[in-house]
């Protein structure tokens, strides 16, 4: 059972250097940053992931993850006391292993853009694999990203996010203990 | 019902840890066979509880107040034990939680129950004697507002 492993060490210590490296990862997108480095996290979540839910999930957030992480719901349930939606469009935070469908979770609406979801998924590495260009808020100038896990068709199911701008979700991707965040203002193109 | 039952005995040990005064505990521990090490899952850490209660008999809840907790999760010997209790009192949250997870096992059990749960309960049950006689000793019997219901 997932419940053996513990979470944070130092809870509040670890749970603000994790909160800080979001922002500056959501400030700065496509830069790596580090989060979760000293924690042992149950399969099948990375130790990013895994930082990432015990800062920001809690019992105000409804949670909805793929079936692939199943192992880690009791674990997630337990440290973060966080309820689960049956129906991803319900979900505040949303854990997958690997791109699912953009247009299922909620984008926000006009008058609230703040309350879209945002999406945390797992991909295998950040030095390998797809080659993106990015641009927009946060980047004086264009930047490239590998990622090591997103579907090639990627660039297409985010142009489709990031035109409902000022609505729309955001991405944090993890792998091991690194995360990068695309914020929905983020213009990505195949590299 | 097994099930039950072996809910019913946990609840009770754990309610039994919980009110125990730390110092009683800990006398007790020094008779009692030696704990199993054990690894922080979580806490032991304090915060505020919102204690609800109900207006009247049927009433809707009601908010009476915030009450600072403690709560521990350990891991010992496979087993996993936790605690709540009322207070800040760490170290002794740690050691519920401990004995939570060693009375689950089979082994440890009957000698542990003997050792701590029994004088615990036992002290527990003269100071509920005691508060109830101080309370009854200024127990008002209204007769009339009896006589007038019927």
């Amino acid at each position: 059972m997932s419940l053996d492993l513990p979470g944070f060490a130092e809870p509040v210590g670890a749970a603000q250097a994790t909160f800080r490296a979001v922002l500056d990862a959501m400030a700065r997108p496509g830069r790596i940053r580090a989060a979760g480095a000293a924690l042992r996290p149950p399969a099948p979540l990375d130790r990013a992931t895994a930082a990432l839910l015990l800062t920001l999930a809690d019992a105000d957030t409804p949670l909805w993850l793929t079936a692939d992480c199943d192992l880690a719901r009791d674990w997630i349930a337990f440290h973060c006391g966080a309820p689960f939606a049956a129906d991803p469009a319900r979900a505040a935070y949303a854990v997958a292993i690997g791109l699912p469908d953009l247009a299922s979770f909620d984008a926000g609406s006009d008058d609230a853009p703040e309350r879209s979801a945002t999406l945390i998924v797992q991909v295998r590495g950040f030095d390998a694999g797809q080659m993106l260009h990015l641009a927009g808020p946060g980047l004086r100038a264009p930047a490239t990203l590998s990622v090591d896990g997103l579907p090639p068709d990627f660039p297409e199911s985010w142009a489709r996010n990031h035109g409902l701008y000022p609505r729309g979700i955001d991405l944090i991707l993890c792998a091991g203990a690194a995360l990068v965040a695309l914020p929905r203002s983020l213009a990505v193109e195949r590299g | 019902m097994q099930v039950e039952a072996t809910i019913a005995a946990r609840q009770n040990w754990m309610s039994v840890l919980a009110r125990a005064p730390a110092d009683a505990l800990i006398r007790c521990l020094e008779d009692a066979p030696g704990l199993p090490s054990h690894a922080r899952l979580r806490g032991p850490e304090s915060g505020l509880i919102m204690v609800r209660g109900r207006t009247g008999g049927g009433g809707a809840p009601f908010n009476l107040g915030e009450m600072t907790v403690t709560r521990c999760t350990v891991r010992a010997g496979g087993r996993i034990g936790h605690a709540y209790v009322a207070g800040r009192d760490a170290a002794k949250t740690e050691l519920a939680a401990r004995l939570d997870a060693a009375l689950q096992d089979p082994a440890l059990h009957a000698a542990l129950h003997r050792a701590v749960i029994a004088p615990l309960s036992g002290i527990e049950a003269d100071r509920r004697t005691a508060d109830a006689r101080r309370a009854a000793a200024t127990k008002v019997e209204f007769f009339t507002m009896a006589t007038m219901r019927t």
